[in-house]
């Protein structure tokens, strides 16, 4: 009989322990494993780029800042790359297209780990990261400028600063304030008339302008969120607590954006993206010039001048791998577009390549529904989602804003 | 109709719906889930031993690397001078590879470096090469999962 309330104590404490199981779903050993790969502890350290031989020198980093916020570093002087990337909003603009000199097709893209990536902008017509840093400067509707006036800014503004930390600066005599390739009719027939040696020097400083920015914006990293303290507690068996935990709705949430949503097919690894360039079916926005994606530019950077074949890149060609074997033709190209890395997403809305939807849900909504693609294949299928988990997946993206 | 008629109307009619039902079930499941990951095979014609192998490690998700590929004969002999042209993708969400690989050397001993090769995402994975020697035209197909 004494027994009787020990026994009676064990089975309560049998009976609270089997509640507290119904309430809360343990993630098993194979979401674990998921959860710990996309964590920022499982990144692997930042590749070197031995294309860019100034990319991890300090002097050319501080340069690279420089010019990055120079408005100087444009047709009218008012748009430099911080314009579009600021600094203080995750160096994008919260706007559905960047506005530099005019509108462009496309949305800003944030900067953080930007470095990791093998090809540039939404749809990967660049294949590094100081040959991306030169086309919105000739882009006429971003900075507009030409690379010969670029040049002779470099030499009147930064001239000794550049050539400590670069080389000497090329024999600008002769070369016009402006001329380039891409340029007015005048500045292209003043770039057509040079000689080969002065468009050879104006390339090459041009590059290092490239390679400057680069090397500054290697350094833009993601910041460790919520979800990594929650990754990595897990990760080490303790029960995530405090500024680590995640609530029932926010667990639910990453339960189904690495199992049933199929978020995390391509959203995968510690930056939330597999870098690589998918037909999702997203609509084209109306009154933007036809817009094919992926196959519209391989052959754009293929021909890059700057590209890592040319003859602007330092280092030997074997660190050319990414543009020797790129994809050229597969139909999966059209209307393809890079999957954008998710931290951070919940502070920068609007979403997608042209900002075509103004929050999460209309995301979700997208995905949710599947529609056909208005050319080529949508790699989406529909997926069920109640609006109770809509709810859960937008509140588990919010933890990688924290 | 005797009501014990009706009854075992009734019941057959029941079995063969559920009969019917499990028939449905069945035929329609998902193949296994586990495709075979032999890293050796016969060519589909059954011309050529083939066999795949990392070149540097098993690779991680998104990095470009390399495979050599061994092509034999049934008997074991290597097959030299084949053009080996590389294809693939992921069956389950009906796109190909992110990268076009390329068979760059010949290693000697029937041995083919395939470069260029890269898996974005973690999943199952088809590696089909196409190989034209000499002595004949076949294929094989390879399962990886990631």
């Amino acid at each position: 009989m004494t027994r009787g309330p020990i026994r009676r104590l064990a089975v309560a404490l049998a009976f609270a322990a089997a509640m507290a199981g119904c309430g809360r779903q343990e993630f098993t050993e194979a979401e674990k494993r998921t959860i710990a790969s996309m964590s920022l502890s499982a990144l692997a350290p930042l590749p070197l780029d031995p294309t860019n031989r100034f990319a991890d020198d300090p002097g050319a980093a501080a340069l690279g800042a420089t010019l990055f916020f120079d408005t100087g570093m444009s047709r009218d002087g008012n748009v430099a790359c911080g314009t579009c990337h600021k600094i203080d909003r995750q160096f994008q603009d919260d706007l559905p297209r960047g506005v530099g000199v005019g509108e462009t097709n496309r949305r800003t893209m944030p900067l953080a780990g930007v470095a990791r990536d093998p090809f540039l902008f939404w749809d990967g017509r660049r294949d590094s990261l100081w040959s991306q840093a030169l086309a919105p400067l000739e882009n006429p509707l971003e900075h507009a400028g030409n690379r010969a006036a670029y040049v002779h800014y470099l030499k009147r503004r930064f001239g000794e600063r550049y050539e400590r930390i670069f080389r000497p600066l090329p024999d600008l005599t002769g070369v016009p304030a402006n001329a380039g390739p891409f340029g007015t009719p005048a500045e292209q027939a003043a770039w057509a008339a040079l000689s080969d040696t002065q468009r050879d020097g104006v390339n090459m400083a041009f590059a290092d302008i490239g390679k400057a920015i680069a090397a500054f914006e290697r350094a833009l990293v993601h910041p460790p969120t919520r979800f990594d303290r929650f990754a990595d507690a897990l990760a080490k068996g303790a029960a995530p607590a405090g500024d680590a935990a995640l609530s029932e709705e926010e667990q639910a949430g990453l339960r189904l954006f690495i199992g049933r949503a199929n978020c995390s097919t391509c959203h995968t690894g510690p930056r939330f993206t597999d870098n690589h360039f998918h037909n999702t079916g997203v609509p084209p926005v109306a009154g933007l010039p036809a817009d094919r994606g992926r196959i519209a530019v391989v052959e754009e950077v293929l021909a890059d001048p700057f590209n890592c074949f040319g003859k602007l890149r330092d280092g030997g060609e074997e660190a050319c791998g990414e543009l020797r074997f790129m994809q050229k033709s597969a139909p999966e190209l059209v209307r393809a577009y890079k999957t954008p890395s998710l931290r951070g997403v919940a502070d920068r809305a609007p979403f997608m390549h042209a900002g075509q939807f103004a929050t999460l849900e209309k995301v979700l909504d997208h995905y949710v529904g599947a529609p056909a693609s208005v050319e080529g294949e949508t790699e989406i299928h529909p997926v069920a989602l109640s609006e109770r988990e809509r709810g859960a997946l937008v509140a588990f993206l919010k933890t990688l804003s924290e | 109709m005797s009501s014990t008629w009706r009854m075992v109307v009734g019941a057959i009619g029941l079995v063969a719906l559920s009969v019917a039902f499990l028939a449905i079930v069945y035929m329609t499941a998902p193949a296994s889930p586990e495709p075979d990951l032999a890293r050796s095979r016969s060519s589909a014609k059954g011309l050529f031993a083939v066999s795949i192998a990392p070149e540097a490690g098993e690779p991680r998700q998104g990095d470009l690397h390399a495979w050599v590929v061994t092509v034999k004969t049934r008997q074991g002999a290597p097959v030299e001078g084949a053009a080996i042209t590389v294809g693939g993708g992921m069956p389950e969400h009906a796109h190909g590879l992110p990268t076009s690989p390329e068979a760059t050397a010949y290693l000697g001993d029937g041995r083919y470096r395939i470069e260029g090769m890269k898996f974005s995402m973690t999943g199952w994975w088809q590696l089909k090469l196409a190989i034209a020697a000499p002595s004949g035209v076949d294929e094989a197909t390879f399962n990886l999962v990631l």
